[in-house]
């Protein structure tokens, strides 16, 4: 699921690829000059949250903003002074941007027709059926439902055989449960038609369920670029490792290198991290924020300390807090190396003595640690997220 | 009082003690509409019966007059004044096709591309409203007296030559012909329709014109295909406003035009008030009325109004 799929040779003429580009408005920097390339082929999602300017740099691709400096190319061709209609570029709108006055059948002929195209009964019968909507042809799109018209937005660009696909927030509209189908959904045509789609959302989750690659988003800038797994995983910047899912971190120092580990200290314990997951300077005695997600933790009360393999990077704490949630159970630590580190225990065996205020050893595989450059915010991204689900 | 207002059921209420309160919901609407329906009982409803009595009534001024259903009127008043019903209709399609052909562009203009402009122009649209309806087409009669800068203007640039030879000036003057009178009544009516093409325009989505743009279509095929359809309502309402009031004018005609000018208005004005052959100038208002309104239906069902959002 979280491959990145095989795309043709590189040099491909599909490709999209953007060489700083940048947009200021006045003062205001939204895009700082970037180079990105979307290869043919591929489910690509630009993440971020509002205002970091991931629409702004989609609607450069879609020529629906001129950009300040740099140039687009789609595959050979630079298209970087071309108006939008001149682009083999669709878009789908936020707000679908359905034309009210015509009906179904007539929207997604829309663009067929615009190109001189005479005989478009077929194509827009099949292009209807594909996203299932055969049977509303005749209607006007205030009689449809929101994922309907989400539908008809995709039909109506995807007809023209786009070179690329631009999506821009196209779920945003709708409820959690109709969101989820329509990811599934969007995958599944992309997978049909092989258009390369260019997906911008502040949504991590429908980020990384649905592209094959992800490019963070923030403030005007690329944070990190890669597969949805590897994002994961490896975060390089403390904003990555908290938009994408929650991450618990320590300040540690570095004591010694070994083998390809480094030895860091952390209030009076030691902890090691695989010298390839790190992207910190490590000096002896330099700090690194070391990084560990929630679930990669375990969890022993600490009458139990004795039976922890050794090897484990462990540190103490009490539970500050428990939430059940099902299939897990939430658990908030709080340790003399860290005031709340977030520790998800899925529900095989509940042991019964983990509840507030019991003394805990938190003990994970030092292989699950990442390690970060310490001279940036620990908190970046994490409000954000919160904001977003708010 | 909104707590007790309901929208009335469908099925009667199955509880005989529930109707004090349910009955008070249910007349609201009535009585909001009471003044208005009043209002227009006293002086629309019953002066058309009056007219149209009238219309039908022979007699003399000194003699009185009785109704003799004598429709006759009907048929001599038209075969004697064809030609002010004709050129009313000429005249007011004229100046609502000059007010469209002016108050699109300016329309679209304080819509899309205004800004911060968007208020001023709007109150320079309105403006005039606040002088009377008189003393603006008085105004016009000096913008356009002989000898005056436009006039010598318009001859010095030989325009007055051709608008002569297409028959709408005469010779080298612009008051009392065609041309002055249209221009009246594009000046006076232009803001109706400007303001209901303002607010259609100012309705549609932007995005759309991003998605057409997106969508193959350049700025005039947008245009044409989308902004111009969504302004329908608008365009329909706006021509309406000005072609109505305009085929019914008598000031413009009577101010700027000449007797060769004389619109229906202007006959209807003299049988009531210098001749006083009442039933005739009441059998032309209804003729004018009973026109319009063949032609405004016409014009709507042609234009598919009914069919837009």
């Amino acid at each position: 699921m979280k491959t990145t799929k095989d795309t043709t040779a590189p040099g491909d003429s599909g490709d999209v690829r953007l060489t700083g580009i940048g947009k200021t408005y006045g003062a205001f920097t939204a895009v700082h000059p970037l180079d990105l390339t979307v290869p043919e082929g591929s489910f690509f999602a630009l993440l971020g949250a509002s205002g970091c300017g991931k629409t702004t740099t989609l609607r450069m691709i879609a020529g629906l903003e001129e950009p300040t400096s740099g140039t687009v190319h789609l595959g050979d061709q630079d298209v970087t002074a071309l108006p939008p209609y001149k682009r083999p570029v669709n878009t789908v709108f936020q707000s679908y941007a359905l034309f009210p006055h015509l009906d179904i059948f007539e929207n997604v002929a829309f663009g067929l027709r615009r190109r001189g195209i005479r005989s478009v009964k077929k194509q827009v019968e099949e292009m209807l059926e594909l996203v299932q909507l055969g049977e509303q042809a005749r209607k006007k799109p205030h009689q449809l439902s929101g994922g309907q018209q989400q539908r008809v937005a995709v039909a109506r660009a995807l007809i023209n055989h786009p070179k690329v696909l631009l999506l821009d927030e196209p779920l945003g509209a709708l409820d959690l449960k109709l969101r989820r189908q329509m990811q599934l959904e969007l995958k599944r045509i992309q997978t049909e038609v092989g258009i390369t789609f260019v997906h911008v959302t502040h949504d991590q989750e429908e980020a990384m369920t649905m592209a094959d690659t992800v490019a963070v988003m923030n403030a005007g800038r690329v944070e990190q670029l890669g597969a949805p797994a590897d994002l994961y995983e490896n975060p390089r910047t403390t904003f990555v490792a908290n938009f994408l899912g929650t991450s618990n971190f320590i300040e540690a120092e570095v004591d010694s290198a070994s083998g390809g580990e480094l030895v860091l200290r952390a209030g009076g314990g030691k902890l090691i991290l695989p010298e390839a997951r790190n992207s910190a300077p490590t000096t002896t005695g330099g700090k690194v924020l070391v990084g560990v997600r929630p679930e990669k933790i375990s969890l022993t009360h600490a009458d139990d300390a004795g039976g922890i393999p050794a090897g484990r990077n462990r540190i103490t704490g009490r539970i500050a807090g428990a939430g059940f949630i099902g299939v897990s159970t939430q658990f908030v630590v709080d340790s003399p190396v860290c005031a709340d580190f977030e520790v998800y225990v899925q529900n095989i065996d509940r042991d019964p003595r983990l509840v507030p205020g019991a003394e805990v050893v938190l003990h994970w595989n030092p292989a699950h640690t990442f390690g970060l450059d310490a001279a940036q915010d620990i908190d970046a991204g994490v409000e954000t997220v919160e904001e977003e689900v708010a | 009082m909104a707590t007790l207002t309901q929208a009335p059921p469908v099925a009667p209420p199955p509880a005989p003690e529930k109707r004090p309160p349910r009955r008070r919901g249910r007349w609201t609407p009535y009585l909001l509409l009471l003044p208005g329906l009043l209002w227009l009982l006293v002086f629309f409803a019953l002066p058309v019966i009056y007219q149209a009595s009238t219309s039908v009534q022979t007699g003399s001024l000194e003699q009185g007059y009785e109704v003799t259903w004598h429709f006759a009127t009907y048929w001599e008043a038209l075969s004697e004044y064809w030609p002010q019903f004709v050129r009313s209709v000429l005249y007011a399609a004229s100046a609502t096709v000059l007010c469209l052909l002016l108050g699109y562009p300016l329309a679209y203009l304080i819509a899309f591309r205004a800004g911060r402009w968007r208020n001023l122009i709007m109150i320079l649209v309105i403006a005039p409203f606040f002088t009377s309806f008189l003393i603006r087409t008085l105004a016009w009669k000096t913008i356009l007296a002989d000898g005056g800068p436009v006039v010598d203007a318009l001859n010095a640039l030989h325009v007055l030559d051709v608008t002569a030879w297409l028959g709408w000036t005469a010779g080298d003057r612009v008051l009392a012909t065609p041309l002055a009178v249209v221009c009246g009544l594009t000046y006076n009516f232009l803001p109706f329709m400007i303001l209901p093409l303002y607010t259609s325009l100012e309705r549609i989505d932007p995005r759309l014109h991003e998605a057409a743009n997106d969508l193959y279509a350049k700025p005039s095929t947008t245009f044409r295909r989308v902004t111009f359809p969504l302004s329908m309502p608008g365009v329909v309402s706006g021509t309406l406003l000005t072609f109505i009031p305009a085929s019914g004018d008598y000031i413009n005609s009577d101010l700027l035009g000449s007797t060769d000018t004389r619109m229906v208005g202007n006959v209807i004005q003299s049988q009531f008030l210098r001749i006083l052959d009442y039933p005739t100038a009441a059998a032309l208002s209804f003729i004018l009325m009973a026109a319009i309104l063949a032609i405004v239906t016409l014009y709507i069902r042609k234009s598919g109004t009914e069919d837009l959002v």
